[in-house]
């Protein structure tokens, strides 16, 4: 079905969303507007076993993620597992529910690093953001731990209109801490992102001084701290490589075990994911029609086909276009060669008209985050 | 504040804790697993890395290294350098 790429590599990590329970609402999660409660999450056994299916394809880094992936007790069992099959482990955390014991313990199981989320370095901006009293402080509190246990670590900055302004303490705060690195990742506008964009999408200024921020701490803390920073897509001249291109380096596997070539894919409404349940992970990764419908360049239409740029991006963002476009196969909008690039423009005028019109860089205008009681098909 | 790492011929370096040396059996390369990263070794930074055991200094590495590959001495500096900028090695 595919031509472009009769040659599948095995991916390099894989995303284990363990949960979608959080103590935290924020208003832009990457988790789907509905999602499954407790009750439809994999057993621990389950969870082992998609860690042994993945070692055998010859994945690299493992990333425990949620949700809050540390409201699961047997999260020690999934570490240490991953660990003696040789597979990297990181953990991607909010940090509120962690405590030094449990810390030590994941440490000691092999852990190798954390990547910590803060909503900013104000405790009353970042607890209104996180929608979460008391969160701002236990985060600082666990960035601390981790540097006395040693446990390296990595920040995560979700930067957006609203908190944009605490860029260089977080920078300092980073560096403070002993982190390594700082993500500083602009919001996607893609699922609870989408619905509170224009509470949330950054104006022309802000950005440019954020990446002025950027550069010049670049330099300055060479050696000290690395950055990973991505210009936003509304604001881009070429796509993103998303994921590193559909299907070719990355999987997520789902609380409840169905398996995606990226955490936003259920956003395109007519896909099917199959289930790590039903149907081995490598099988879903070579021959499943999520993983294949984008893979490679044979899916592409025009002018990505022929772009010189097509195995640099991959294409984009499967979901921006679904998103923008109404159409996954469409070029990404974010594209400047898109026939709708323009309307990426015209929606951060729209969204910055709006919150000017409302006054919406107030807490109320946020669509918080929540589980609704959705039983998704497994 | 964490100095940055400045390599030169005293230094002893040592992969950090948090990074990982790994054959990658099915695309069949070496690499350097590090958070939420990898590089892929080439066979000279494959050598140098293999002499990092946090014993050896730059100078003796590179001493080794040149003997046995005839590998320049700055390639072995340089290269530990650029390690060293990335947060994948300490010394």
């Amino acid at each position: 079905m595919n031509a472009a790429s009769p040659h599948i590599d095995p991916p390099l990590a894989m995303l284990a969303e363990l949960t979608y329970r959080c103590p935290l609402r924020c208003p832009y999660c990457s988790n789907p507007l509905e999602m499954i409660a407790a009750s439809g999450e994999m057993d621990t056994g389950q969870w082992l076993g998609v860690i042994e299916e993945a070692t055998d394809m010859g994945v690299l880094q493992i990333h425990f993620s949620g949700g809050e992936p540390t409201v699961r007790q047997d999260l020690e069992d999934m570490v240490e597992r991953a660990e003696a099959l040789g597979i990297y482990t990181n953990l991607i955390t909010s940090g509120v529910l962690i405590d030094q014991a449990r810390l030590e313990g994941l440490a000691d199981r092999g852990l190798q690093h954390i990547q910590l989320s803060f909503q900013g370095t104000e405790e009353a901006g970042a607890d209104r953001i996180g929608g979460f009293r008391g969160g701002h402080r236990k985060k600082l509190e666990t960035a601390r731990l981790a540097g006395e246990i040693g446990l390296p670590l990595t920040i995560n900055a979700v930067m957006h209109r609203q908190n944009m302004d605490d860029l260089e303490s977080m920078i300092q705060m980073a560096v403070d801490f002993g982190a390594k690195r700082l993500e500083v990742a602009h919001v996607q506008y893609y699922g609870w992102g989408l619905r509170n964009r224009a509470a949330l999408v950054p104006t022309r200024e802000q950005l440019e001084h954020a990446t002025e921020i950027i550069e010049a701490a670049r330099e300055r803390l060479k050696g000290i701290l690395v950055f990973d920073y991505v210009v936003p897509d509304y604001y881009a001249r070429y796509p993103k490589s998303c994921m590193g291109g559909w299907g070719r380096q990355f999987l997520n596997v789902t609380p409840s075990g169905r398996v995606m070539p990226c955490h936003a894919a259920e956003t395109i409404p007519d896909m099917t994911f199959d289930s790590v349940r039903k149907r081995p992970l490598l099988d879903i990764w070579e021959q499943s029609e999520a993983f294949t419908r984008f893979r490679g360049t044979g899916w592409m239409p025009e002018p990505c086909r022929s772009c010189d740029r097509r195995e640099i991006d991959w294409g984009g963002c499967r979901c921006q276009a679904m998103a923008i476009a109404g159409d996954p196969a469409a070029t990404d909008p974010a594209c400047a060669k898109s026939p709708i690039h323009a309307r990426m423009s015209m929606l951060i005028e729209d969204a910055l008209a709006t919150a000017r019109a409302d006054g919406s860089n107030e807490a109320t205008t946020f669509v918080y985050r929540r589980i609704a009681a959705v039983q998704e098909p497994v | 504040m964490a100095a940055a790492v400045t390599i030169g011929e005293a230094s002893v370096p040592h992969l950090p804790r948090g990074v990982r040396l790994k054959f990658d059996k099915p695309r069949d390369q070496w690499v350097l697993l590090a958070p939420e990263r990898m590089f892929v070794l080439d066979d000279i930074a494959l050598e140098i890395v293999k002499c990092c055991d946090g014993k050896a200094s730059v100078a003796a590495i590179a001493d080794d290294l040149s003997a046995r590959f005839e590998a320049p001495r700055d390639t072995v500096t340089n290269q530990l350098q650029d390690f060293a900028d990335k947060g994948v090695m300490a010394a």
